[in-house]
């Protein structure tokens, strides 16, 4: 996972992000064959800042949560999370493809939940929430125990922990996948399009564990979503893209009242009659 | 009918001589098939071409030629086998480079999803196949390798050609010692017939379990054991010899 | 002892003979396997259940026992109810046999995947049992299986050398009368080993690519 250019100049002064920035995008190109889905994005996210993203589809979101998760290389440019660079590391004054040691390194405060969950289906609810931080992260069983269960209780899943993920509702198995994100204790999650697979009326249940989670954590949080009402009420910032571009970025009330855009009213004005 | 009473009892022994060198010869095919399908797998070109090579050659040559070759050929370039641990050996070889392509088959078919969860969840490649796509993996290979133990049960008559006195070869022997061709034929027919059904019925509660374990609904069982050429990609051939 | 190239040349003929029984043992042995499995295969779908019961036992009894057995059983125990044949025409049949056990579920599987709606549409045209198999099903069914029997004419051809059990003198059979005779077992085992690979290799390997290409 990283890039196929092979070693850059580092840009910048020094190279270094902005520490003060919990990320960073620096021109940042992502191609699929001949499909550019990021032509050179810039963009930051500070500490704690819960920031939305929206648009139509294939217009990029996805691509930046996975590109951060290192799911997928990047084709230029560098990311940089809390001033070190994601997919690349330094060698002298420039900077190389990343190791798999490195990725692993800047993996550890970075979380995802899915579209579809991702559930282990070879263990149970606690298991899949104990499973990484016991051997990952090296907590003790107990220790690792306790905290799912805290968890799990959070998400409002008390009783399921011996659970086979395939007994549980989609509902109930997003909001497990939340709390094995979460027992990694990531300084940023990222939240991939998380309500879209699931029946109508679980939607809240989950959008309620994320509200919860917004208001009591400091974690920033990177979402793509349809739930413009959600977007509104939880994010610092939104970010609009088409294209592979952001065509506009404001707080929540501008971008929702008062959108500056064309593009931007045509996609709201499509998402409500969609409603 | 006294015929079988009185080669019933050297039967038997056969059958006890046929049962380990089926067992000796699966755990060796179960070693290598997770070997030629882990590296088969694996990020490594060399690994890769290493498994094909084994793979590609062992499903290409007959069990019965390999077994020949290691009691008689290779004891004259220095590598004396005794005659069971050649039929081991050789049966082990073949029946792994079938069980290769299954487990190979059986991880490439975990979903990528399954991959990115694990990546999300910062774990290592070796932690990743240990605790996820093993696991996962195992489901999809138990009836594959439900058909090749009955495929090596029954290659392991073969044996019998380099003198080995396992079932098949205690029957020509008592058929030989009393003439009576038919009722000892059938006997030995029936004892392989009742061990397979044995261990199809084994397998199909191990795949059960499992299934069981992973939250899947059981496969339906319509006519069991599809026919061998589905073993591995889509396409291993067919019978082990 | 030293692997002795001249020797290895002056054996080759009667390898090759040992050969040529190999592979007419493997094309007759496959034709019977195609035919007989066609043939089981449909009346696996017969209405009645004694007959379609009674057939699929007798092929899991034939699958799950050994070829070199049943070899044994047809060679020496049909003498003795008057019929007596010969060690190859023996062998032939004894492959063909155990392998229709398994071209015939090929060929289930090939029925089986024909949708419904055709059978519905055979049904609504009123066309005679016979029309509707020969005419509208195994002609869906049968190309797309053809490779899938493919790989059992390469297991056909790796399972010849247990014909050797019954005397007949095929490949392996030449090499053992060899060695026997020379004591040399190295040349004659290593050259049967080698043929047997380049030949079911390549097979194999050509096979799998028609089944990517044209199967399912």
């Amino acid at each position: 996972m990283a890039t196929e250019t092979g070693p850059v100049a580092a840009p910048g002064k020094g190279g270094d992000g902005d520490a003060s920035k919990i990320i960073r995008f620096e021109k940042v190109v992502k191609r699929f064959g001949d499909n550019v889905v990021l032509r050179e994005l810039d963009f930051d996210v500070s500490p704690g800042e819960r920031v939305a993203l929206i648009g139509p589809s294939g217009s990029g979101k996805t691509t930046i949560l996975r590109l951060l998760m290192t799911l997928e290389k990047l084709n230029g440019g560098v990311i940089w999370v809390s001033g070190d660079p994601l997919s690349h590391m330094r060698k002298g004054d420039q900077l190389v493809t990343a190791d798999e040691k490195h990725l692993r390194q800047v993996r550890q405060t970075i979380g995802m939940v899915f579209q579809q969950f991702n559930l282990f289906p070879n263990m149970n609810v606690l298991r899949n929430v104990t499973e990484a931080p016991i051997h990952v992260k090296g907590v003790a069983r107990d220790e690792a125990e306790t905290k799912a269960r805290d968890l799990l209780n959070l998400v409002d899943l008390g009783d399921k922990y011996d659970a086979h993920p395939s007994q549980l509702s989609g509902g109930q198995q997003q909001r497990v996948a939340i709390a094995r994100a979460l027992a990694m204790e990531p300084k940023i999650l990222l939240l991939d399009e998380v309500t879209s697979a699931l029946d109508p009326e679980l939607v809240a249940g989950v959008l309620d564990v994320l509200r919860e989670i917004a208001n009591t954590t400091d974690i920033t949080m990177l979402f793509v979503t349809h739930e413009m009402r959600f977007a509104r009420d939880v994010s610092h910032r939104v970010l609009m893209f088409d294209q592979g571009q952001i065509v506009e970025s404001g707080p929540p009330d501008q971008i929702f009242s008062n959108p500056q855009e064309q593009r931007t009213r045509d996609f709201l004005h499509a998402i409500i009659e969609e409603r | 009918m006294s015929v079988v009473l009185q080669s019933f009892p050297l039967l038997l022994q056969g059958l006890i001589l046929t049962l380990e060198i089926t067992a000796g010869g699966a755990v060796l095919a179960l070693v290598l098939a997770f070997l030629a399908g882990l590296a088969g797998t694996a990020r490594s070109r060399i690994l890769r071409a290493v498994s094909r090579v084994y793979v590609e050659f062992f499903r290409g040559s007959s069990a019965l030629v390999l077994m020949f070759w290691f009691f008689f050929a290779l004891p004259l370039i220095g590598f004396r086998f005794e005659a069971v641990a050649a039929a081991i050996i050789a049966l082990g070889l073949n029946v792994g480079a079938y069980g290769g392509e299954v487990v190979r088959g059986a991880i490439l078919s975990i979903p990528p999803a399954q991959y990115e969860a694990t990546i999300a969840l910062n774990m290592s490649p070796a932690l990743r196949m240990r605790r996820v796509i093993l696991p996962q993996a195992w489901a999809s290979m138990l009836p594959p390798f439900g058909n090749l133990l009955i495929e090596l049960l029954k290659a392991t008559a073969v044996a019998a050609l380099i003198t080995i006195n396992e079932l098949t070869f205690v029957g020509q022997q008592q058929r030989a010692a009393t003439g009576e061709s038919l009722p000892i034929y059938t006997t030995v027919l029936f004892m392989y017939f009742v061990v397979a059904q044995v261990l199809i019925f084994g397998m199909r509660r191990l795949e059960l379990r499992t299934a069981r374990s992973l939250g899947r609904a059981p496969a339906a069982r319509r006519g069991r054991r599809p026919a061998l050429a589905g073993v591995g990609d889509g396409g291993g051939s067919g019978g082990v010899g | 002892m030293q692997w002795d190239w001249n020797y290895a040349a002056d054996i080759m003929p009667r390898l090759l003979d040992g050969l040529v029984v190999t592979v007419s043992a493997t094309l007759v042995g496959y034709l019977i396997a195609v035919v007989l499995g066609l043939a089981i295969a449909l009346l696996r779908r017969s209405d009645n259940r004694a007959v379609s019961g009674t057939v699929r036992w007798i092929m899991e009894f034939i699958r799950s026992t050994p070829l070199l057995v049943q070899l044994f059983f047809i060679f020496f125990v049909l003498p003795s109810f008057g019929v007596v044949l010969s060690a190859f025409t023996a062998g032939v049949i004894g492959l063909g046999l155990h392998y229709a056990a398994y071209t015939s579920e090929v060929y289930r599987a090939g029925i089986e995947a024909v949708p419904k709606g055709q059978w519905e549409a055979a049904t609504a045209l009123s066309l005679s049992p016979g029309r509707t198999w020969f005419g509208v099903v195994l002609p869906q069914a049968v190309p797309k299986v053809i490779p899938a029997l493919g790989n059992y004419l390469i297991a056909m051809f790796k399972d010849s050398p247990m014909l050797f059990g019954i005397t007949v003198v095929e490949m392996l059979g030449a090499a053992y009368q060899i060695g026997a005779e020379t004591f040399r077992y190295l040349e004659p085992m290593t050259i049967v080993g080698v043929l047997f690979v380049v030949v079911s290799i390549p097979a194999s390997i050509l096979f799998r690519y028609l089944e990517r290409r044209y199967g399912h």
